[in-house]
């Protein structure tokens, strides 16, 4: 490389104070880029998956449950509850127009267990009729589940062949689900069997708050998907106007909820990125100025040797875009460093569902943050850039301007 | 190199000064040939420097034109011109100018490189201008160890390193002691001696005695 074109780099490393300064802001623009937009798609790929693991237009839950717990929490957010109603609910709700599958879930929260450190919901179902978690445990485990066999959540400190015990019973991990971003990488499944096993020993432990329910003859409640030419709204209205003790709620209106602060989340994030944009670039555009100010005779130096305007203005674009390519790999880094490793801290702070996108979608994100960082750099020196271009160089050299 | 100067002329708006319009450099008429050392002399102030860069392609005049061997340069595009200047000039200017990023011998050879890679042959021809100007000792010093006679002396290396027609210096021994005067006037007359046309403006009488020139300038006015 010639000494002229290695002037850029020269400069830059002959002042490290200053190329510090503009290193640390272009990071800083690249980091909140980076982080930003990993936490929104994150949070966008977790309601997606939740959404795709419902998999149910309708759930039916006990009408007295309904109103005193927030079904929600248990069923979207990872709290550990359970309820119970009459089976017969499930024959009556059956009954009903517009049901096309129908399949009653059941629920248990451990007391304690040995796998983990959060009381764990585990989650039956029925493997005749369930339609909703089936196929993606098929996914991970590709036989039916045994009697007191279980699949684990992905956060779950359990691995295929432990032995979990709940409520005395011993439980054996045939599988481990993929990561999904929600509540569910922290449940337990079981088949209908095993759930009415675990349900009747918490009860001989005298463990279950339901204490004189019979496990065959309950669920806890009714996942139905509308059939052909039905709308889950009619669906749901029907329900509840025709099935006593129960209530019909939309799924996806529980996940409005989840939805709506995620937006919240969205905006927040974008105005911090906004902010910390519009004060990053305003900094960048004064520290290119200063640093072309003082630097003025050494351009006009330059010009007197034959350096054309354009030469000069290319060595401040240079500049800029090597501290701006510098930086934005230092934010990368960075970003990557505290959402990748923290990501279910975020999660938990948060309080939603949370799903990193894969190795290709976190290198797209890398390199929009880079170009984006080297870009604002490249454009706040612009300005210094076409102002040298134009200086006097007589004038400068006679200590006039 | 044949250097034309036709009623050149530069004024200047300065509020600060009570008048807006000031008149560097008054309607001013000048030739200057190849092998010939001159010497424009007076008062600070006086319009020496601003004359010297219109002449050196630097400070594009009021009036007048300036031309080198029957080329308008001000008629040149900034590319054109850089590449004349780059070629064909060599300007030693006022005050301490060097690029405090480089070394000595990198600061010499800046000018060769702006349009190509290979040199080779400029290193050569370093070593042995920084051999003439006593400074080869200090070729890979970085210009914030030099004295200012010591920088004095790089500048005028880097001027000349492209062996160029035309060399202009503005006051090149402005604070330098009676030794480094010496060196450098001596370094100028040398040069002009070997094909150049070198114009030197400074308030140094010293010069008057290598030059074979003398020019007077006063209140912008250039008096033979």
């Amino acid at each position: 490389m010639s000494i002229f074109k290695s002037l850029p780099f020269r400069n830059i490393a002959g002042k490290p104070v200053r190329s510090f300064v503009l290193v640390l802001l272009t990071a800083l623009l690249s980091l909140t880029v980076m982080g930003g937009s990993l936490i929104v798609s994150s949070l966008r790929k977790g309601l997606d998956s939740l959404e795709a693991r419902l998999g149910a237009d309708v759930m039916v839950v006990p009408y007295e449950q309904a109103t005193k717990t927030k079904i929600e929490d248990i069923v979207l957010q990872g709290s550990t509850g359970y309820f119970y109603m009459d089976k017969t609910f499930m024959d009556k709700v059956a009954e009903r127009e517009g049901i096309g599958e129908i399949s009653p879930q059941f629920y248990l929260a451990s007391a304690s267990s040995s796998c983990c450190s959060i009381p764990v919901q585990i989650i039956g179902f029925d493997p005749e009729t369930d339609f909703t978690i089936s196929p993606w445990i098929k996914r991970s485990y590709g036989k039916e589940l045994g009697k007191l066999d279980v699949v684990v959540g992905n956060d779950l400190n359990a691995f295929v062949g432990d032995t979990l015990t709940f409520y005395g019973q011993e439980c054996h991990v045939a599988a481990k689900l993929d990561k999904t971003g929600t509540s569910y990488d922290t449940t337990v499944f079981a088949n209908a069997d095993t759930i009415k096993a675990l349900i009747q020993s918490s009860l001989d432990l005298k463990m279950n708050n339901f204490s004189d329910i019979d496990p065959d003859k309950v669920v806890s409640c009714i996942l139905i998907n509308a059939g052909e030419g039905y709308s889950a709204d009619e669906v749901v209205n029907d329900i509840n106007l025709h099935v006593k003790k129960v209530k019909a709620i939309k799924t996806k209106e529980m996940i409005t909820g989840i939805s709506d602060s995620l937006s919240g989340v969205s905006e927040v994030i974008g105005i911090l990125i906004a902010a910390v944009w519009i004060l990053g670039v305003v900094i960048l555009l004064l520290a290119f100025t200063m640093s072309v100010n003082e630097r003025k005779k050494e351009f006009a130096v330059l010009r007197v040797m034959g350096a054309s305007r354009r030469k000069l203005a290319a060595i401040v674009l240079q500049e800029a875009l090597i501290t701006g390519i510098i930086g934005g790999i230092a934010g990368v880094l960075l970003g990557l460093l505290i959402v990748l490793p923290f990501n279910s801290v975020i999660e938990e702070t948060l309080k939603l569902p949370f799903l990193l996108p894969g190795a290709g979608g976190i290198a797209v994100y890398s390199a929009a943050a880079l170009i984006a960082a080297a870009a604002a750099g490249a454009a706040a020196s612009g300005i210094s850039a076409f102002r040298i271009s134009r200086i006097d160089t007589g004038l400068i050299l006679r200590g006039e301007n | 190199m044949i250097l034309k100067a036709e009623k050149l002329s530069r004024e200047f708006i300065r509020e600060s000064r009570g008048t807006n319009r000031f008149i560097a450099v008054k309607e001013t008429d000048l030739t200057v040939e190849g092998g010939i050392f001159t010497v424009i002399m007076g008062r600070s102030g006086s319009g020496k420097s601003t004359l010297l860069n219109m002449l050196g392609g630097l400070l594009e005049p009021t009036s007048g034109k300036v031309s080198y061997d029957s080329v308008d340069i001000y008629g040149l595009s900034d590319g054109e011109l850089s590449r004349l200047r780059n070629g064909s000039v060599g300007f030693i200017p006022q005050g301490q100018t060097a690029l405090h990023s480089l070394s000595v011998i990198e600061n010499i050879l800046m000018p060769y490189t702006l349009f190509r890679e290979d040199i080779t042959e400029a290193e050569k021809y370093a070593e042995e201008l920084m051999e003439r100007l006593d400074i080869a000792e200090l070729k890979n010093e970085m210009p914030s160890a030099l004295s200012g006679g010591e920088l004095r002396r790089m500048a005028i290396a880097r001027a000349v390193i492209r062996k160029p027609g035309i060399i202009f210096a503005d006051e090149p021994t402005g604070d330098l002691d009676d030794e480094n005067t010496e060196t450098v006037f001596g370094f100028l007359r040398d040069s002009a001696r070997a094909g150049a046309a070198v114009i030197a403006v400074t308030h140094e009488n010293t010069a008057s005695k290598y030059a074979d020139r003398v020019l007077r300038m006063t209140a912008g006015e250039l008096q033979g």
